[in-house]
């Protein structure tokens, strides 16, 4: 008897191991079931990428929309380029929207935030963003400021 | 000259020690275990290994959380992103605090009870007598105890890691009022399961390995005297300490270091 309680408390315990582990990866992780069909790939090149990192969210109005894969040098012109994955639900964001990079609050994270332009045609798989805004670089606007330009 | 003398006997000892744990790991690890015989001491071993540091584990988990919690958000309120703690707690818990504080707590705990169990089976001659029966040792007594320290290390870690969390959010959300929906949802954007979760439970597993491979190394070539098992248990601690912390440099360089 004594042999079969040890078992069990034994058996709970390692459940409760597993148990956490699945709390640390959908609670803390924020890990959920995603496939790669369900997004589609776009681009955007920027003068200055700023803090930007992958993983970052890319949102439109505030809603995240997708996030991004990659940030990689462009060779040829010098600029930043960013490999967006955006949700194949929002599939219809106008051709002339500019890809812009915000923080979220003073010292939260940077995020691209995409400004609907009017356009009636849409952007799609491989397509890249025809008007981008870099971050805000604090130190070159008190530069400016300071330069009077 | 004679302390030069000295100086190379011990350093030839050290490296004999360090050759004799080799072949002692060897020795348990490539002996064929037999599942019938060797599954109900496993359990028995897992049960006084990992479920009697449960108490520990929980109380210090929660609060080392309370305080990641407090110092983070006198920090950080100070920037006004009192928001951000959950990262901060989340990310220190599982990333260096839960598996590190968890080997230690687990050496202090259970790696000192095995190695002072063996060391008194060898000072009695127990383990002598299994010999002479023609039971090995190695796959009776350490065997066991060895892959019990190994597989409860990674779950108290993790247990270790959430009820962390837990204390943190008591702290945070219920008592300094941070908004409860940014506390979870910059966890979640922040922390990945794979370069995060994943990689601190690498770490314990190999915290893990070490602790008890030094726990049942120490025990089984103590001097068998009284003397010697009390420095053999001190060892135990010591060096468990010495290994988690160092490793933990180094895997900690391999895995975030970006180079």
């Amino acid at each position: 008897m004594a042999q079969r309680k040890s078992d069990l408390v034994v058996g709970l315990f390692m459940l409760a191991g597993i148990a956490a582990l699945l709390f640390l990866a959908l609670q803390v992780s924020g890990l959920t079931p995603k496939s790669s069909e369900d997004s589609y790939t776009l681009y955007a090149n920027f003068n200055d990428a700023g803090g930007l990192a992958p993983r970052a969210r890319v949102s439109m109005a505030g809603v995240t929309i997708g996030s991004i894969r990659e940030i990689s040098l462009n060779r040829e012109t010098f600029q930043a380029r960013v490999v967006i994955d955006v949700s194949t639900s929002v599939d219809n964001i106008p051709a002339d929207s500019a890809a812009v990079i915000r923080t979220s609050g003073l010292l939260g994270e940077q995020y691209i935030d995409v400004s609907v332009g009017g356009d009636m045609e849409s952007l799609s798989d491989g397509d890249t963003f025809y008007s981008t805004q870099s971050a805000m670089n604090l130190e070159r606007l008190i530069s400016n400021f300071a330069s009077g330009q | 000259m004679q302390w030069l003398a000295d100086l190379g006997r011990q350093g030839r000892e050290l490296i004999e020690s360090l050759g004799r744990s080799g072949q002692f790991l060897a020795g348990f690890l490539l002996g064929v275990p037999n599942a019938r015989v060797g599954f109900p001491l496993l359990v028995k071993q897992l049960y006084f290994v990992g479920v009697l540091s449960l108490a520990i584990i929980v109380v210090s988990g929660l609060f080392i959380g309370m305080v990641l919690g407090l110092q983070g958000y006198t920090i950080l309120s100070d920037y006004g992103s009192e928001s951000a703690i959950g990262q901060m707690i989340a990310l220190t818990l599982v990333r260096e605090l839960g598996p590190v504080v968890t080997a230690l707590l687990f050496a202090g705990r259970a790696g000192s009870a095995l190695t002072a169990e063996i060391g008194l089976m060898k000072a009695t001659e127990q383990l002598s007598s299994l010999e002479m029966m023609g039971v090995d040792p190695l796959r009776r007594v350490v065997a066991p105890r060895f892959w019990a320290g190994f597989l409860a290390m990674p779950v108290l870690a993790a247990i270790f890691s959430v009820v962390g969390i837990w204390g943190g959010m008591l702290v945070g959300v219920e008592w300094l009022g941070v908004f409860e929906g940014s506390f979870w949802g910059n966890m979640q954007s922040s922390v990945s399961f794979t370069s995060d979760v994943l990689n601190g439970v690498i770490k314990s597993v190999v915290f893990g390995f070490v602790c008890a491979w030094i726990a049942v190394y120490q025990g089984y070539d103590c001097v068998p005297t009284s003397a010697g098992i009390s420095s053999a248990t001190t060892k135990t601690v010591v060096f468990s300490s010495l290994a988690v912390l160092g490793l933990d440099f180094v895997l900690t360089a391999v895995m975030f270091g970006d180079f």
